[in-house]
């Protein structure tokens, strides 16, 4: 594919380097409730950069910010260069949105919703079709394009609005939950579109997202954002292993032995055993296990079964928040946060 | 300016093309008065005569019905703009880099056009149904039927600014709208009507609206044609700058 979506670029570049994004101490705050508390990030261009937190955590209103659709309490956010308080003009017309809630037309066709986009974001009109043609085939819909958009299933409007955010070749593209509310086959393929997008466009992207999964699939970089604060940011993979590794099992016929062994060994920790079994952290334990077997061998105790336990991003989220992302219970401030989204969701 | 006027033309061609693809709601809204025209005209044709005037009833009621169609057509695009907000599209249109202007006016010359054709189709209906028509008034009458329909389209759009769901559309309809239709005119003179509904029909445009179709197809009207075109071209711009206005103010 060409590569027609890297027009020059236009905006100077941040002050602190070549990042696509940047925000310093950018609080937004309703009444009482501070939304979004003294954010900095900064987000490198070409990355998928998630930000994972629980309903209510001030992702949504972050994004809006970046987008220009809520003015910033305080702090500064730069997009592409250009300044979100003063030049939200340039904002917009350098990124793309895919809102939370669904944004198209359904008694237009696919291609008619297209279309439109194409021409209020200034495409030209002999090259709408080409474009059109090009992101559609992205998301997969190109039989669909005639259809309108009234008899779509909802991961075929997702997947439609995410060729729209892409129309007018920007250099950021905004995911607002972009799989919310949708099966897990559904959601697989719109992770689909999304990567390959990445690969075909070269696209800056930002998702937010509370699938734990979802940011482990698809992110480069992830910050857990939690009652509007950034707790903890850096690649999925750096923020499982600051768990301190992941955890083996041994279950062996001499304990003690291996044990004493393990000890040995320069890169297991916390090493522990209770009936009969030793439990150990170490970093890239699937590399690690065939050299514990090793030992083992070389020790004569022969390993009944071993198992091993990768952190995940669930463990990250507990760790940093204190309680597990998918809690159900809802408490006074969080349900007070739902109600004023709800309440500004009726408003806007 | 360039992108503004595609904005403008998209906005437009949106609106005619939800209205092409809704033939049901196309019915719908020439339902209404056909009846009134079809029922109210020839039931009433041979009971009253009106004072100072030599046509038929039918004839006379004619200019009130089509104001009466521009009127509920052209409202009820622009409060289309609540639907647009509880689909979400409005979100779509709100941030997109072009002038909120440009989508005002896109919009208000969309749900003129489309009232303007469903005004065309009562015209039709209107002489199928007896009622005569003289063919040379029409390009003028057209000229004054998106003057008229641009007015209401407005209006529509300045209540979907403030109103914020849906619930409120029935209530408008009801409210505003039959009101309107009913003090306006269109079914009787205004010259002999008790002085408190005449007092409240100068302050509803759509009086104006009448009077001056009236004027047109019937060559004498109650009020001077300059005054009702006068009132109309107010209203239009009024309008039409107030929804601008209130357009702009909605936070996406």
């Amino acid at each position: 594919m060409e590569d027609k979506c890297n027009p020059p670029q236009k905006g100077k570049a941040g002050e602190n380097g070549p990042f696509t994004i940047e925000t310093t101490d950018l609080t937004k705050r309703f009444d009482q409730l501070i939304a979004v508390d003294s954010v900095s990030i900064n987000v490198k261009e070409g990355e998928i950069f998630g930000l994972l937190g629980p309903n209510g955590a001030g992702k949504t209103t972050l994004i809006s910010m970046l987008v220009t659709m809520k003015k910033p309490t305080s702090g500064s956010a730069f997009v592409n260069g250009y300044d979100v308080t003063k030049n939200p003009g340039e904002v917009r017309n350098s990124i793309g949105i895919v809102f939370q809630d669904p944004s198209l037309d359904e008694e237009l066709t696919a291609y008619e919703n297209l279309e439109l986009h194409a021409a209020m974001y200034g495409i030209e009109a002999k090259d709408r079709k080409r474009e059109i043609t090009s992101v559609i085939k992205i998301v997969d819909l190109e039989d669909r394009l005639n259809d309108v958009v009234k008899t779509f299933s909802g991961g075929m409007r997702r997947r439609l609005e995410i060729a729209r955010g892409l129309l007018h070749c920007p250099k950021v593209l905004f995911l607002d939950e972009p799989t919310l509310g949708l099966d897990p086959q559904t959601r697989s393929s719109i992770w689909d579109a999304i990567r390959k997008m990445k690969k075909e466009k070269k696209v800056t992207i930002v998702l937010t997202t509370h699938y734990l999964e979802e940011a482990d699939a698809l992110c480069d970089r992830v910050a857990i954002i939690d009652h509007g604060k950034i707790v903890a940011l850096d690649r999925s993979e750096t923020l499982k292993n600051s768990l301190g590794g992941d955890i083996i099992i041994i279950e062996s016929t001499d304990t003690a032995r291996l044990e004493t062994a393990f000890k040995t060994l320069p890169y297991a920790v916390g090493i522990k055993s209770l009936d009969g079994r030793i439990t150990l952290k170490v970093s890239n334990g699937e590399r690690k296990i065939p050299e514990l077997l090793e030992v083992a061998r070389k020790e004569g105790v022969e390993v009944k079964a071993v198992s091993l336990h990768k952190p995940t991003l669930d463990d990250v989220f507990l760790h940093y928040t204190g309680r597990a992302i998918r809690e159900e219970g809802v408490t006074g401030k969080d349900s007070m946060k739902f109600r004023m989204r709800a309440f500004r969701a009726r408003r806007n | 300016m360039h992108r503004d006027l595609t904005a403008v033309y998209f906005t437009w061609k949106r609106e005619l093309i939800r209205f092409f693809r809704a033939r049901s709601r196309i019915i719908g809204s020439l339902g209404m008065p056909f009846f009134f025209l079809a029922v109210l005209g020839s039931g009433l044709n041979g009971a009253i005569t009106l004072p100072g005037s030599s046509g038929n009833y039918m004839q006379f009621i004619f200019p009130g019905i089509l104001g009466m169609v521009l009127m509920s057509g052209s409202i009820s695009s622009g409060i289309m703009v609540i639907f647009d907000r509880q689909f979400g599209f409005l979100k779509e249109t709100l941030v997109a880099p072009v002038s909120r202007p440009s989508i005002i006016f896109g919009k208000s010359l969309g749900g003129s056009t489309t009232a303007l054709i469903q005004g065309i189709l009562m015209l039709v209906i209107a002489t199928f149904l007896g009622v005569s028509i003289n063919l040379a008034v029409v390009p003028a009458a057209v000229l004054l039927m998106v003057l008229i329909a641009m007015g209401f389209v407005s209006l529509g759009l300045v209540i979907a600014s403030l109103v914020e769901d849906m619930h409120g559309f029935q209530l408008i309809m009801n409210f505003l709208v039959f009101p309107m239709f009913f003090l306006s005119g269109a079914l009787f003179p205004l010259d002999n009507a008790p002085q408190i509904v005449r007092a409240i029909s100068f302050i509803d445009p759509l009086t104006y609206g009448v009077e001056a179709l009236r004027f047109l197809f019937l060559g004498s009207s109650s009020l001077p044609i300059a005054v009702s075109v006068g009132v109309l071209s107010v209203f239009m711009v009024a309008g039409t700058l107030l929804a601008a206005f209130l357009f702009n103010r909605i936070e996406s």
